[in-house]
């Protein structure tokens, strides 16, 4: 056969190798298996209605025409819902909102369920939902900022950030011999993963089986518990696999819950699929902002102030922050700073986590602001940037536990070509007529740790077994905690079973906050040191073993050996110590976090730097990002291939948020107009060309036991705003607002 | 209402029975043939997860009423290897990681696989990334993909070649 040949599936053996993904193969030809590619015999399919307007109530359902058709079993709507155990008002784990499921006919925003159709084809409750043909008492809508701006508030409470301050900020204004105040704004967006959420809920007694994508199993578990009453560990929730996350997937859903409800009633199991259309409703966004920034510099181009202001939307119905302003805490060395955040209520959606939340928008508008304090200054942007470089954290004067921002910024720049680049605007044309801009961005994304827990098991024949409920939603978990894994026992990739995906494993906490590979990989990398130390207490305690009388800490493990460091020749097997001890395998167990002193004595971020060149035609002012270099230090990269795999993802992250994404609202309806691929422009591949990502090292000691920073968020921050600057270099148009359209350059 | 058509489905002969017109291709191979390697992004063409071939051409199995296709040769993702042996195309997407989650892989993979039938593209990685515009890859692996598929279309080319001679 003329177009078939053997796998060249090549893995590393350890952290540091460009091991190809272990679930590659799985994904390649098909077999990986997607919440919504189950089928259990006897499945009823269900489908939500969604509201149509943003705020009133629902006053008439044909509830009638939709149980007539064919093959729907049935309609739950207000009138009718099952009782619910748990209140949907609270919030039971730290990722739960108030959650939408039928309480009653109200409307909140446009996409709110309104009624869930079930039927014995996913045709019949499709059909049976359109039949519904829902009339509703509308009020008027609430969906820009300024519509409800009269109210804005500073939010407070659990996991709302309000801001932070440091020095005298009138002083700091005051002393700036030169100034800047600009407003940005940034649009409200969609997460839109490739796998629009799904569900196939199974009752089994008062035992929960759930194929849903998580961001965190068991805090999942915990999250849909809560709502019928049963314990967490009633609920197995399998996520092995999860087409993109971007930080929707961490929150129960109230189409989630209404259809593990519509199982227990009808006591079949029950899949729920989301619509792409339905994914600008209930699953969360990130919430439009729009900041004012006040820089300003003395004599020597020295920023004595950052007035960073956020106001972000919300819901009417409970909080979330964009916090927009965090990204200029940790960034700058200015003499004050103050970081504010305000929030407006508007007839949306509770906005939630995506990619970079806060730090995406708020990079955006902090760079460009940077670009314009540059320009007031004369000064290149980069030099400026450098000038004002933070040596230790603004405010607490607290040391980096490492910073190699200092090298991205070279390494960016010269692999770019920045040097030369002319101060002012429109002095770039190129041979083809097109206008050609460069700017750059500084990127900065903290190192949060949540918690997690593993288990190791040695078996006999040196391989060995690792367990925790860790996710992979693209980053490449299934690769780079199994590396992590190898390395704790000095064992080949192929010498390890990696299990995840699976809520019965030991906890795996949360895929979020790009901290996912280093506190699950440091809770592997724990177990496989705990069985370590078990097997060293056996051998150095025991007068048939090479190793016997020698110290526990000088024993290293390489190959299925436990070797004594300072003489290799003594060492014995993995499995012969386990053979003498009469023990068939040893299991060790791991945690992983950070520990609250180690918190309090640095500051922690990875850092990077993006350099970009855009050429705008002069007549049509497209855009088009031609070249994008972005030189990031991140700590220890346990994967080279799937980490620049990472990085550039949020690269074109940044450009879909520069260029592309804007959820837009019918100002009378309040719908998205919008809501589908169509309308919501992400960018395809034609959009992306010049891609490079560098990675510059960095030695960490103190940011966790393994040195890692994580890399899942910090591609999309700096970008944007070097894609603004370099627009704005190319044409002389300064668009303070993302994203930026055509529409915004031709206009005079 | 019952319907039969035959279909020859990734190799294979099979008369299937269409329990409701208003099916589309997709769902009757992801709901009814339990063959959901073929994706469902949006079901309305606009994102390319549910790419597969009929006929040898890319299509949108989301946008094609099964009822329609008596007679047609379908070929999805699971239908691509043989055996162990993975496609040129499936094993250039893990060597260049032209996927990140995973998602819309089978669509890519379906959809580069017509590509590089259709002849027009070669390894011009411009035209490839035209020619790749079809298919939205939210985590952003455009990179990879379109070395995948400027890899496989050369290995592809070299091999037929090679049996020419
Ligand atoms: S599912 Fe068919 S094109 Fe998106
Ligand atoms: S790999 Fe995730 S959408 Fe393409």
């Amino acid at each position: 056969m003329s177009d078939t040949l053997s796998p060249q599936i090549r893995f590393g053996s350890n952290a540091g190798q460009p091991a190809t993904r272990r679930d590659g193969l799985a994904k390649v030809t098909g077999v990986a298996t997607f919440a919504a590619d189950n089928t259990p015999e006897g499945l009823l399919y269900a489908v939500y209605a969604p509201a149509k307007i943003a705020r009133g109530r629902v006053s008439h359902l044909d509830v009638a025409a939709a149980e007539a058709h064919p093959g729907v079993t049935h309609v739950i709507t207000p009138q009718n819902r099952p009782e619910l155990q748990g209140d949907p008002s609270a919030k039971p784990t730290m990722f739960s909102f108030r959650t939408e499921v039928l309480q009653d006919d109200t409307v909140c925003y446009a996409g709110q369920p309104i009624a869930l159709v079930l039927g014995e084809t996913l045709e019949a409750a499709t059909e049976g939902a359109r039949l519904l043909a829902p009339q509703y008492v509308a009020d008027p809508v609430r969906v820009a900022l300024d519509d409800n701006l009269a109210t804005s508030f500073e939010p407070a409470g659990f996991g709302l950030p309000g801001g932070a301050s440091h020095g005298d900020v009138e002083a700091g204004h005051a002393a700036a011999t030169r100034s800047i105040d600009v407003s940005y704004e940034t649009a409200a967006q969609y997460h839109n993963a490739m796998e629009t959420h799904a569900i196939v809920a199974q009752w089994d007694g008062d035992r929960l089986t759930l194929d849903t994508p998580s961001q965190a199993l068991n805090l999942s578990c915990a999250g849909f518990a809560y709502f019928f009453g049963i314990p967490p560990e009633n609920v197995t929730l399998r996520s092995p696999y999860i087409g993109g996350g971007f930080g929707s997937k961490a929150i129960p859903t109230g189409p989630q819950v209404l259809a593990i409800l519509a199982a227990r009633m009808t006591q079949r199991p029950v899949k729920l699929m989301f619509t792409r259309q339905q994914m600008f409703g209930p699953v969360g966004h990130r919430g439009a902002t729009r900041q004012r920034l006040r820089l300003g510099v003395d004599e020597n181009t020295a920023l004595t102030v950052i007035d960073h202001e956020g106001l972000a939307e919300t819901s009417t119905f409970d909080d979330f922050v964009e916090p927009a302003a965090n990204a200029s805490q940790d960034l700058y060395a200015a003499g004050a700073l103050r970081a504010s955040h305000r929030l407006v209520r508007l007839d949306v959606g509770t906005p939630g986590p995506m990619r970079g939340p806060g730090e995406a928008s708020g990079s955006a508008a902090l760079e460009c602001a940077m670009d314009e304090m540059a320009e007031v200054a004369g000064m290149d942007p980069l030099e400026f940037r450098l000038r004002n470089y933070a040596e230790t954290q603004p405010g607490t004067g607290l040391p980096y536990s490492s910073k190699a921002l200092r090298e991205c910024y070279a390494e960016g720049a010269a692999r770019f070509g920045w040097e030369g680049r002319p101060l002012e605007p429109r002095q770039m044309q190129g041979a083809d007529g097109l206008l050609t801009g460069w700017g750059m961005g500084t990127a900065l994304f903290p190192c949060p740790m949540f918690a997690a827990e593993a288990r190791a098991t040695l078996r006999p024949d040196g391989t060995a077994l690792f367990e925790t409920s860790a996710v992979d939603m693209g980053q490449g978990a299934w690769t780079v905690l199994a590396q992590i894994a190898a390395d704790s026992l000095g064992l080949t990739l192929d010498q390890v079973e990696f299990r995840a995906g699976h809520s019965a494993l030991p906890d795996g906490g949360v895929a979020g906050g790009s901290g996912h590979t280093a506190t699950a990989g440091g809770a592997l990398h724990a177990a496989g040191g705990d069985v370590l130390r078990q097997l060293g207490e056996l051998a150095t305690e025991d007068p048939q073993s090479p190793l016997y009388g020698a110290g526990n800490s000088s024993l290293v493990a390489r190959d299925g050996w436990l070797l004594l460091e300072e003489d290799e020749s003594r060492r014995e097997r993995f499995a012969d110590i386990l053979i003498r001890a009469g023990q068939t395998e040893m299991t060790g167990t791991g945690h992983g976090g950070r520990a609250p002193e180690a918190a309090g004595r640095h500051a922690m971020n990875s850092h990077g730097a993006v350099f970009a060149e855009v050429k705008v035609d002069p007549d049509l002012c497209q855009v088009r990002v031609t070249r994008l270099v972005g030189a990031f230090a991140a700590g220890r990269i346990i994967n080279p291939r799937l980490t620049e795999s990472q990085l550039m993802g949020g690269m074109i992250w940044g450009t879909s948020f520069a260029l592309h994404e804007a959820a837009r609202h019918d100002r009378r309806s309040g719908r998205i107009v919008n809501a589908d691929f169509a309308g919501y422009h992400v960018p395809v591949n034609a959009d992306v060309s010049g891609l490079e990502v560098i990675t510059v090292h960095e030695d960490d000691p103190y940011v966790n036991a393994l040195g890692i920073k994580g890399v899942g968020e910090i591609g999309i921050v700096g970008t944007v705003g070097a894609i603004g600057n370099a627009i704005w270099h190319a044409t002389g148009k300064r668009v303070r607002h993302f994203p930026i359209r055509i529409a915004d350059l031709l206009a005079p | 209402m019952s319907l039969f058509i035959s279909l020859t489905l990734n190799g294979e002969a099979r008369d299937v029975s269409i329990d409701d017109p208003r099916v589309t291709l997709l769902d009757l191979l992801r709901e009814r043939l339990a063959l959901p390697g073929t994706k469902k992004g949006c079901d309305r063409g606009q994102c390319g997860a549910c790419t597969v071939l009929v006929n040898g051409r890319r299509a949108n199995a989301c946008l094609m009423l099964a009822a329609g296709l008596d007679g047609a040769q379908i070929t999805t993702i699971e239908g691509l290897a043989r055996g162990e042996d993975l496609h040129p195309v499936q094993a250039a997407f893990i060597e260049h990681d032209g996927f990140q989650c995973g998602y819309c892989t089978p669509g890519q993979i379906m959809s580069a696989v017509g590509l590089i039938a259709e002849g027009d593209a070669g390894s011009d990685p411009e035209r490839i990334r035209e020619g790749m515009s079809g298919n939205i890859c939210r985590c952003g692996a455009y990179h990879g993909i379109t070395l995948a598929v400027q890899e496989a279309s050369r290995r592809m080319a070299a091999k037929e070649e090679g049996d020419a001679a």
